[in-house]
């Protein structure tokens, strides 16, 4: 039992970085941009996040950090993509290879020191149940934060006006234009929702995860948001299935090399990959009529004025 | 696609060179990384050679390091890059920059090359490497002896022989302490992501390991082992930093004597294409301090570096049983020969696992 809930405590952390950062992608392509920089604006999170956390001692103001460095790092790339109308995809991988030179830079002085940790809920009584106890009382503020994003995120795309105006813009910008929305400025705002996300998903990394900073400790997590993404087909609901999936099976088959089941590791490394693909294109499939990419997904709007 | 800032500005930096043709008669000398300088292990440890050799011998030579270069063709260009900008003696410092730096050396007969931890070499390109195996085999006799349960957990990076004679030095250290050790192995399938480093080590421990071992680069199984009040083994570098209660050891790759008398050979004309492979007799790795042990361990650990130092000792030592009960040719007269552990692509008996790819 204490094994079982080690392993959902594991797959939960593991999970979280991909489904916040997943998350505000999510909005970003639903507004009609495909921002590709999610790694880099995660890595510069990463270290803003940790230098804040260690010159404040406080993992909040880390957090803050890590928000404010991705929203602006967010912001070369809505001058660029949007305002200058340069190639998104272009611009996006620009953003990447900026980000991981930048955290290096950012990081250079902190490498080498150590923080406390993100603090995990304790309530006497719930904490401490069984089983359930420490997965539902006993997360960091990050998990809890994750979950309450999605929700809130699955909320304004579906049942807000705004988010529909949002959406509008991601299906077809001419038409948005032409009922008089703003069509530049919320891509905008869905840019900056998605790099203030991917700045948070990168400071829960040496926040909360592993608490030190080292360049490069994303290692591609960024790209794994991204796939998550365009194999969720948009929808918040299936993101949460593909981030837990595959945080799911990334530890499980560490457990399983561990258990020695003789399955090479290669394969089991694999895995991840592989299952949550696959689930997810069966779910897609299983509702065929479904949501799929937005229609304007990457194409460059210039508004006649 | 990861070049780092740095990387690019010294590319350009070097691109700006190549033109401005400087007269400068200091002998340039060239490295290629594979991470950051600040991945405070394997890449960490070649760059503070790096800086040993500039100090001592900086007014006779100027070097260059790129990082963050990936392993594969993009490693060619780099290290073309190296040698356009005038670098007459340049450092791969990786197994998977093998191929690329031999092609490059092909074609430029009057640059020489050093590769780290390969075996492919030409008459302008050496390779040399560190038999750490001599370290892990310590380190097994420290896990058996400070494991109370039993179970000690090694996280590999890749199923190659350079991992699994270490896997091996460990367990047949630890049988002579203990014939029943058990030990769990987790493959990361990769050498630096801190977060699966970190999973790995909470898998392990969650499935009853007390002893921490990695052959991955970062510090992240260190921190979680001391998060969990378990012991640990550091990689590469110093990490008693993120476990000042768990670190029992470190193996720390020291190249800078090394480094140094290469560059002093080619700056005397000497140099001559080799293959060095150094132990615990050379310069070419070290044992960091032996803490959070008893005097009783830390005495067989230091009687062992010593015994395995003065070559009294060899951990492959004859008979050696491997997992099909089969006892393994002895090409080395009482020990397994240089090219059986290089080559090493078998568990011996005791391990329950399955090599991946067997």
């Amino acid at each position: 039992m204490e094994l079982v809930e080690a392993i959902i405590l594991a797959v939960l952390a593991a999970s979280t970085p991909l489904l916040i950062a997943g998350t505000g992608e999510l909005v970003t392509e639903r507004s009609g941009v495909l921002n590709l920089g999610v790694e880099g604006m995660m890595i510069v999170g990463a270290a803003c996040g940790f230098a804040g956390a260690w010159l404040t001692g406080s993992i909040f103001i880390g957090a803050l950090f890590g928000i404010v460095a991705g929203t602006l790092m967010s912001l070369i790339f809505a001058l660029m993509a949007l305002g200058l109308a340069v190639n998104q995809v272009a611009t996006g991988l620009a953003l990447t290879i900026l980000g991981v030179g930048l955290s290096g830079l950012i990081g250079a002085g902190f490498v080498g020191e150590r923080i406390t940790p993100a603090i995990h809920l304790a309530i006497p009584g719930l904490t401490d149940m069984p089983l359930i106890g420490r997965v539902l009382f006993g997360e960091d503020a990050f998990v809890y934060f994750s979950i309450a994003l999605v929700i809130g995120v699955w909320w304004f795309l579906y049942r807000t006006r705004a988010g529909l105006i949002l959406r509008a813009c991601g299906d077809n910008h001419v038409s948005a234009h032409a009922l008089g929305y703003p069509v530049l400025r919320i891509r905008t705002f869905a840019v900056m929702f998605g790099g203030a996300c991917a700045g948070l998903a990168g400071a829960y990394l040496p926040l909360a995860y592993t608490p030190f900073f080292i360049p490069g400790m994303t290692a591609g997590r960024g790209w794994i948001a991204l796939a998550l993404v365009v194999f969720s087909s948009w929808r918040p609901g299936r993101l949460v299935v593909g981030a837990y999936l595959f945080g799911a099976v990334t530890i499980l088959q560490l457990h399983a090399q561990g258990w020695g089941v003789g399955i090479p590791s290669q394969f089991m490394s694999a895995l991840p990959y592989l299952a949550t693909v696959i689930v997810l294109v069966l779910l897609s499939r299983a509702r065929t009529g479904g949501s799929t990419a937005p229609a304007a997904l990457g194409t460059v709007f210039v508004p006649d004025r | 696609m990861r070049k780092s800032l740095l990387a690019l500005a010294a590319g350009l930096l070097l691109a700006g060179s190549v033109s401005a043709a400087s007269a400068a008669d200091k002998l340039k000398v060239g490295f290629i990384y594979l991470g950051p300088i600040g991945d405070l292990g394997w890449t960490y440890q070649h760059d503070l050679a790096r800086q040993a050799l500039v100090k001592e011998l900086g007014d006779k030579i100027e070097t260059t390091y790129l990082e963050n270069v990936p392993e594969g063709p993009d490693a060619e260009r780099s290290i073309e890059q190296l040698v356009r900008a005038g670098n007459k003696l340049i450092f791969t410092t990786s197994f998977g920059y093998m191929d690329p730096t031999l092609k490059v050396a092909k074609k430029y007969p009057n640059v020489h090359f050093e590769h780290a931890t390969g075996y492919k070499r030409n008459p302008n390109m050496s390779t040399y490497s560190a038999k750490w195996w001599q370290g892990r085999y310590i380190q097994g006799l420290i896990a058996a002896k400070m494991s109370k349960s039993g179970v000690l957990g090694y996280i590999g990076s890749f199923p190659i022989p350079e991992v699994v004679s270490g896997i091996n030095a460990t367990i047949l250290a630890a049988q002579t302490i203990n014939p029943n050790i058990k030990v769990k192995i987790i493959w990361a399938n990769t050498w630096f992501d801190p977060g699966k480093e970190a999973d790995a080590a909470k898998a392990l421990i969650d499935q009853g390991a007390d002893v921490i071992m990695q052959h991955t680069d970062s510090p992240a199984a260190m921190q979680i082992a001391s998060e969990r009040g378990k012991l640990a083994f550091g990689q590469d570098s110093e990490m008693i930093k993120f476990g000042p209660k768990t670190q029992l050891t470190s193996i720390l790759d020291t190249w800078g004597p090394y480094y140094i008398e290469r560059v002093k050979a080619e700056l005397a004309g000497t140099w001559k294409s080799e293959d060095s492979w150094g132990g615990l007799d050379s310069h070419m790795f070290a044992m960091a301090p032996y803490t959070n042990m008893p005097d009783d361990v830390k005495k067989i650990a230091e009687d062992a570096q010593a015994a395995i130092t003065a070559g009294k000792l060899h951990p492959f030592k004859c008979p050696i049983v491997g997992q099909d009960g089969k006892p393994v040719e002895c090409k080395g007269g009482d020990h397994l020969d240089d090219g059986q552990i290089l080559g090493m692509n078998f568990y011996v008996k005791g391990i329950d696992d399955k090599l991946p790819g067997k």
